[in-house]
């Protein structure tokens, strides 16, 4: 079907996003401002980069921070594809209302209820506030999207496939590593990455969940943003916006090279049948 | 793992995500109830009484009371933080449709060749960091912003705006940062409506706009529904937004939260006000939740 843009479409779309843009596209222009202040151009400069090198604070929170992405991440995909699969494929069983609603309430939920309830479970649990404690509440409210992003994969594709494995005699377990792991394996990349970005940005949940000696870069951020806007805000916001739109397209060059090739040997398939 | 997949392994996959999310999602939720039955305390933790099993439960019981919510009830300004949260709310759900609705119907209207980049356009500031686009909205709001700056260059106004620590920069700030959230469930239903349907309804001489409302917008409402929702929840225990972006005079009950708890450290109080936002928002979420199971199952 060749459609085209009509007029209003068209204008439409460039003022929404002009909308979305501009507030990022000024940011990251004016963290290469030589002014101290942030409104006004006076010139290109690289320098509040430098400043950002020599702050250790700063360096120490993004540490942090890294390192809760990283595990959070690696533990919410683990558990997130493993909800997608008990939604998808497991049919009926006990307490399955709950379960859903457990997986869909914390894409909605606020995040000061669930970063006070996390604290307190964390306090009667015992736990020592810090790094972990952070992790944990990370895992939690990010297993969700990362179930969410898989289940919509998993709902897609063909169950017969992996009947057809089971029927050659292949294990559930070998059938799940061997025949459904590489079909879903975009998704679950794109999950990972949604679950790395989300605790790379959360304020909120962390500021709950924390405890002394561990300061994560948003918490950084948002104490100073308290204080006013300065350059050095725009160049780490700018370093981080770049960090997450090479993640995005190189998580969306994936998907389309692995449906491509899909489509291809689709065809290929039909092709020898016919 | 089908459903042939009987037997012992099945039920470990099901039961490490289904324990998880016991532990730390719905049990903490019992244990916000019970610190919002106990006092204030200086102490660690900060409250009272604490559970021990030496002086029994039947003590431990008799200690707690509804002394948090009494209080709560009895004064306008945490009655008034509720009322205003559910405003705010409401009016920036309905602000974001309305910036929402033109862009998502332009989407799936646009060339077939162009939707993926389109969609990735939207998806991309939904992954920026939601402190950083609040952020980038003070240097363009503050009096001395680019808003007021460009305005004035332009000769629109004269006095620099006082947009910056207001409600109306709360409402910005919430329709720019949920934007993706109503375009994406818009756009899903909105892109899935056969326009044969609605070269049937110009054929049978219904102009674009009547076709508009009684054919296209009616089959948009499941878009429109979830959109709203996945706006509004969220909206109403906004804690950042009101916080960087609104005034004084901003009443948000997840800016009212945040200070008992951390300004305050009445970890009491804060867990009665957490329970009551999250009786106001069971429905809806509840609602939210029938839907996204609904969608599951029709996409089977």
């Amino acid at each position: 079907m060749n459609r085209r843009f009509s007029w209003f479409n068209a204008t439409s779309i460039t003022l929404g996003f002009a909308f979305l843009y501009i507030p990022i596209l000024l940011l990251v222009i004016f963290s290469f401002n030589e002014s101290k202040l942030v409104t006004v151009w006076a010139g290109w400069s690289t320098k509040w980069y430098g400043s950002l090198l020599e702050n250790q604070a700063l360096k120490d929170a993004a540490w942090v921070t890294i390192r809760v992405g990283l595990m959070s991440a690696t533990v919410a995909t683990v558990l997130g594809t493993l909800a997608a699969v008990t939604l998808v494929r497991m049919g009926r069983f006990p307490g399955r209302t709950l379960f859903s609603g457990m997986i869909f309430a914390p894409l909605v939920m606020p995040d000061v209820i669930t970063g006070l309830s996390l604290l307190l479970v964390f306090v009667a649990l015992g736990f020592d506030r810090g790094f972990w404690t952070i992790s944990l509440a990370h895992i939690t409210f990010t297993m969700c999207y990362a179930a969410v992003v898989v289940q919509a994969r998993l709902q897609d594709f063909d169950k017969s496939i992996e009947e057809a494995a089971m029927d050659l005699g292949a294990t559930p377990v070998s059938t799940f590593f061997q025949v459904t792991l590489p079909i879903i394996a975009p998704s679950v990349i794109s999950a990972w990455l949604l679950s790395f970005t989300l605790s790379l940005d959360d304020l909120v949940i962390a500021s709950f969940t924390t405890g002394p000696g561990a300061t994560t870069l948003p918490m950084k951020i948002y104490s100073q943003v308290r204080l006013g806007v300065t350059p050095e805000i725009n160049a780490i916001s700018t370093i981080l916006i770049g960090i997450v739109t090479v993640g995005v397209l190189s998580a969306a060059f994936i998907t389309k090279r692995q449906s491509d090739r899909m489509e291809r040997e689709r065809r290929k398939a039909f092709g020898a049948a016919g | 793992m089908s459903a042939k997949a009987n037997g012992l392994g099945r039920w470990y996959v099901i039961a490490a995500p289904y324990l998880w999310l016991l532990i730390f999602f719905l049990i903490p939720f019992f244990i916000v109830f019970k610190l919002s039955l106990s006092d204030v305390a200086t102490a660690i933790p900060p409250y009272t009484p604490t559970f021990s099993w030496s002086e029994g439960i039947g003590k431990f019981i008799s200690q707690l009371d509804f002394e948090n919510y009494t209080f709560i009830f009895g004064d306008p300004l945490y009655v008034n933080a509720y009322l205003s949260s559910l405003k705010i709310a409401l009016i920036s759900t309905f602000l974001t449709l309305l910036v929402a609705y033109p862009m998502a119907y332009g989407m799936a209207r646009a060339p077939k060749s162009w939707q993926p980049t389109l969609m990735m356009l939207v998806i991309l500031p939904f992954w920026t960091s939601f402190l950083i686009r609040i952020y980038a909205w003070i240097a363009i709001l503050k009096p001395e912003g680019f808003l007021s700056i460009f305005l004035i260059k332009l000769g629109i106004i004269s006095e620099p705006l006082q947009i910056m620590n207001t409600t109306t920069a709360v409402y910005i700030g919430i329709v720019y940062s949920y934007l993706p959230f109503m375009i994406l469930p818009l756009y899903a239903s909105l892109e899935k409506i056969n326009p044969s349907l609605l070269e049937a309804a110009q054929d049978l001489g219904s102009r674009p706009w009547r076709a508009f409302w009684q054919v296209t917008f009616p089959l948009s409402l499941p878009g429109v529904f979830a959109g709203c929702l996945l706006v509004f929840i969220p909206a109403v225990g906004e804690f950042v937004i009101p916080d960087l972006l609104g005034g004084s005079d901003t009443l948000m009950i997840g800016k009212t939260l945040w200070n008992e708890f951390f300004n305050n450290r009445d970890w009491p109080l804060a867990s009665a006000v957490a329970v009551l936002l999250l009786l106001v928002l069971i429905i809806p979420i509840v609602i939210f939740q029938r839907q996204q199971e609904k969608v599951r199952e029709a996409g089977r």
